[in-house]
């Protein structure tokens, strides 16, 4: 295989893929890097009721493929592998990966983020034992038996949505007295009979025996404590950048995440960013798109120089 | 090409508990996109590791009995069987690296 490129892309979500279109449209030979599956985070989203164009919206693993085969169509190479870290030498940055090293002359990141955790007791030790971080994935194992949810986001409240198809009943709890989710996911919610909400509330650990039976809860304003029987929690609390394999090679803010100007640039020239793992991202498909199309646009002229 | 083979609740016993080699037991779902991003790593250790562990896929919504009787409340959730009895267990999209260690274990 070629090691060697104009450009190299981590990560395979709508900023990689829109920066391997732009980048491939543009003629360069460019390599996009993905650890897992093309599309991202948006190819867990049921139906993408957002990204202009698609009138009754889109399928987030649809949308991610077509997106893959259109940049393909242009010539983006793509290798599943994991990075796990970046050299440089002189004027060519090295990916080093789980399937060799790459070469290139600018690189644009857009890992992108993972699921946070709690960090509380039990949620390791139970962790696939009731505790899943995947509502799509694992409701099915929950046939007609009490579950919670943890967090107030899109992304939880989606996941309330969806156990109420399986489980009997589902507790969400917020740490807030009001959702973020947006205003029609709010609605759907609050019509939901099988959906009850803890409000202000925290989980403080999560116990039980082989499997999860229930959750220790503090209402955060009067500092009241109570428990909550359920055999499964899903923790569904925002995410976290993945730069792990970032960390010594470009300044990280405190929570992990990489300060671009408005070309996407870094601190260091030929390295770009985009997409969810760059400071004050809306965190939105769209507007990770339109990242990757900027830092398309300012690598070729950096290349070009 | 050595590929991970298809079982189900008939054959379970037979392909995995009474097999001579270990066997990777991959739990999955076609809903589940972690357990769809594992799968061209299991292809790739399919061939990796052939003669030395079998590398098989069950489908949790249609063979429910075997999920239940090993306690799947997550997927994906590979369980390696050596000598019929489960010796190793990793829940969760893992990277390849990781695979082949808990992989490695059971083989010393």
């Amino acid at each position: 295989m070629n090691n060697e490129y104009e450009i190299i892309i981590i990560g395979g979500g709508p900023a990689g893929l829109t920066a391997g279109l732009y980048a491939s449209r543009a003629g360069l030979n460019s390599l996009l890097i993905e650890k897992g599956l093309v599309g991202g985070q948006i190819a867990d989203a049921e139906l993408v009721a957002n990204y202009p164009g698609f009138v009754e919206g889109i399928s987030g693993l649809e949308l991610g493929q077509s997106m893959h085969q259109q940049a393909t169509k242009y010539g983006l190479n793509t290798i599943i592998a994991e990075v796990t870290g970046i050299e440089f030498q002189r004027e060519k940055k090295v990916v080093m990966t789980t399937k060799g090293n790459f070469t290139a002359k600018a690189v644009i990141i857009a890992s992108g983020s993972e699921r946070r955790k709690l960090g509380i007791p039990g949620e390791e030790e139970f962790t696939g034992k009731g505790v899943s971080y995947c509502a799509t994935c694992d409701a099915f194992f929950f046939k007609e038996q009490p579950v919670a949810v943890v967090g107030g986001g899109d992304v939880a409240i989606t996941e309330a949505l969806h156990l109420t198809k399986f489980a009997s009943k589902v507790t969400v709890i917020h740490r807030r007295n009001q959702l973020r989710a947006t205003h029609i996911l709010q609605e759907k919610v609050f019509s939901e009979h099988k959906i009850e909400f803890l409000w202000n509330t925290v989980v403080e650990e999560i116990e039980g025996k082989d499997t999860v039976k229930r959750l220790k809860l503090r209402q955060v304003i009067t500092g009241e404590k109570s428990t909550l029987d359920v055999s499964g929690v899903f923790i569904s609390i925002g995410l976290t950048p993945s730069t792990d394999y970032l960390k010594g090679v470009l300044p990280l803010d405190a929570a992990g995440y990489i300060a671009t100007n408005e070309r996407m640039e870094t601190e260091i020239p030929g390295i770009f960013a985009a997409g969810d793992i760059r400071r004050d991202s809306a965190r939105q498909a769209i507007t990770a798109a339109g990242d990757g199309a900027t830092a398309a646009i300012y690598t070729e002229k950096f290349i070009s120089q | 090409m050595n590929k991970p083979i298809t079982i189900d609740d008939s054959t379970f016993d037979q392909m995995v508990l009474q097999a001579k080699m270990p066997v990777l037991v991959d739990f999955w779902a076609p809903w589940c996109r972690p357990c769809i991003m594992t799968a061209p790593v299991l292809e790739e250790l399919a061939e990796e590791y052939a003669g030395r562990i079998t590398i098989a896929k069950l489908d949790v919504d249609q063979n429910a009995k075997t999920a239940a009787k090993y306690g799947i409340m997550a997927i994906p959730n590979l369980i390696i069987f050596k000598n019929g009895k489960p010796v190793s267990q990793i829940v969760g999209f893992k990277p390849k690296a990781e695979l082949k260690r808990s992989l490695d274990a059971v083989l010393d």
